[in-house]
């Protein structure tokens, strides 16, 4: 049996990587470049929130306090958010969106994939529905990273210079520490290394039918899925992402 | 009052989907069981898409549809285990879709043909189209933009 508190802190993860990244992408909804591209956005961010939902609803069970999913997305603060750092990093222009969202679904679809496998039921079921839906992001993102960064050399040069400023955080997603290696012991989540390794296959595959280049360094940027320390950008988003529900605690339609 | 069980599948198959109303929810092999808990009718019903704004609704019409008709010690149970699989769409269901206009899913990953002008030449515009559940696609024969509803 899982320790109840690494298990709970494993699933805010989830949770917050999904409610966190779909609120960032909900952003574009009205602004897009091109209609299509607007409603693939915003689709992509409802299967996200709605993800969340399951996610961040299982770790209010697991915590047994009362809190629901609302409660945990709506009313905790960015101290005790436990996304990746990547996905609150701003959305910058189109392209550097769809890169950010590549290497997010390329990790996620692996994870995902391993956690059908999980010792713990309810996560089997959330990950094999949730999967149905990345393989999907996986496919557009990673098709339009290919169709961008092999287009016409302005697309081509955002796209670089979008992979040069998202590459430092990676790392984080496949650094494990006490919380993984808890998980990983309760035969619930994978060994990260051999997690990074298909990671690493699937997007130099991409990388390289783009034409872009993989940045040299291994240097990853921490502090998201623990919470020790959030970039700047996250308390700004909760501001507009929470404002309603703090300023009229309990509102319902 | 406990009608029998068969006779509450016939009513949720009268209950429409909110987005597409030429077909029920239990074509869309939303409604997964419907058994009687002592006097509690229990309907287990397992979400679409994940973030598919019409579960929250689908669940409130078919416990009006069963209010309605007099039964009303109903608890909707969600089950995401199996999840949800377009293979479970009903044949009635499908051709109801072609007929409204919609490319019903095909396990080729896209339409046969277009659901206007039976034309064979399609080209994808998008994998997501005007829900989740759904892709964009153009007939390049009569040039009109359509849904495809996507296999999952």
């Amino acid at each position: 049996m899982a320790d109840q508190t690494a298990l709970f802190e494993y699933l805010l993860r989830l949770g917050d990587n999904t409610l966190v990244l779909g609120h960032r992408v909900s952003e574009w909804c009205g602004h897009a470049p091109v209609l299509e591209e607007d409603i693939a956005l915003a689709n992509t961010a409802l299967d996200l929130i709605g993800q969340t939902q399951m996610w961040l609803g299982l770790a209010g069970e697991v915590e047994g306090a009362g809190r629901s999913a609302d409660d945990l997305a709506m009313l905790r603060d960015v101290w005790d958010f436990r996304n990746l750092l990547l996905v609150e990093q701003p959305n910058g222009d189109f392209g550097q969106t769809l890169m950010r969202q590549c290497l997010f679904d390329a990790f996620h679809f692996e994870l995902l994939t391993e956690l059908t496998r999980a010792s713990d039921d309810r996560i089997a079921a959330i990950a094999a529905k949730t999967l149905k839906e990345v393989t999907y992001h996986l496919d557009r993102s990673s098709e339009t990273v290919i169709g961008l960064g092999d287009g016409t050399e302005e697309s081509h040069r955002r796209m670089q210079a979008a992979l040069d400023l998202l590459w430092p955080y990676v790392g984080e997603m496949f650094t494990p520490d006490a919380v993984d290696d808890a998980m990983k012991a309760a035969g619930i989540a994978p060994d990260l290394t051999a997690l990074r390794s298909r990671f690493d296959i699937r997007i130099n595959e991409t990388l390289i039918e783009a034409t872009l280049t993989k940045p040299d360094s291994n240097f990853a940027q921490s502090g998201g899925k623990t919470g020790f320390r959030h970039t700047e950008h996250l308390g700004h988003m909760l501001t507009q992402m929470q404002w309603l529900q703090r300023a009229y605690p309990g509102a319902t339609w | 009052m406990t009608p029998d069980v068969s006779t509450i599948w016939g009513w949720l198959d009268q209950v429409p989907d909110p987005e597409i109303p030429v077909i029920s929810v239990v074509d869309l092999g939303i409604v997964r069981d419907v058994t009687w808990q002592d006097d509690t009718l229990e309907v287990a019903v397992t979400p679409t898409y994940s973030g598919c704004p019409a579960t929250s609704v689908i669940a409130m019409d078919i416990e009006t549809a069963l209010y309605d008709r007099g039964v009303t010690n109903v608890r909707i149970k969600t089950q995401i285990a199996p999840p949800w699989t377009t293979d479970w769409l009903s044949d009635k269901g499908r051709a109801k879709l072609a007929d409204y206009g919609i490319a019903p899913p095909s396990p080729a990953g896209g339409p046969d043909a277009c659901p206007r002008c039976g034309g064979a030449h399609l080209t994808r515009i998008s994998q997501f189209g005007s829900t989740p559940c759904k892709a964009h696609w153009r007939c390049d024969d009569c040039l009109e933009p359509f849904d495809y509803f996507k296999c999952i």
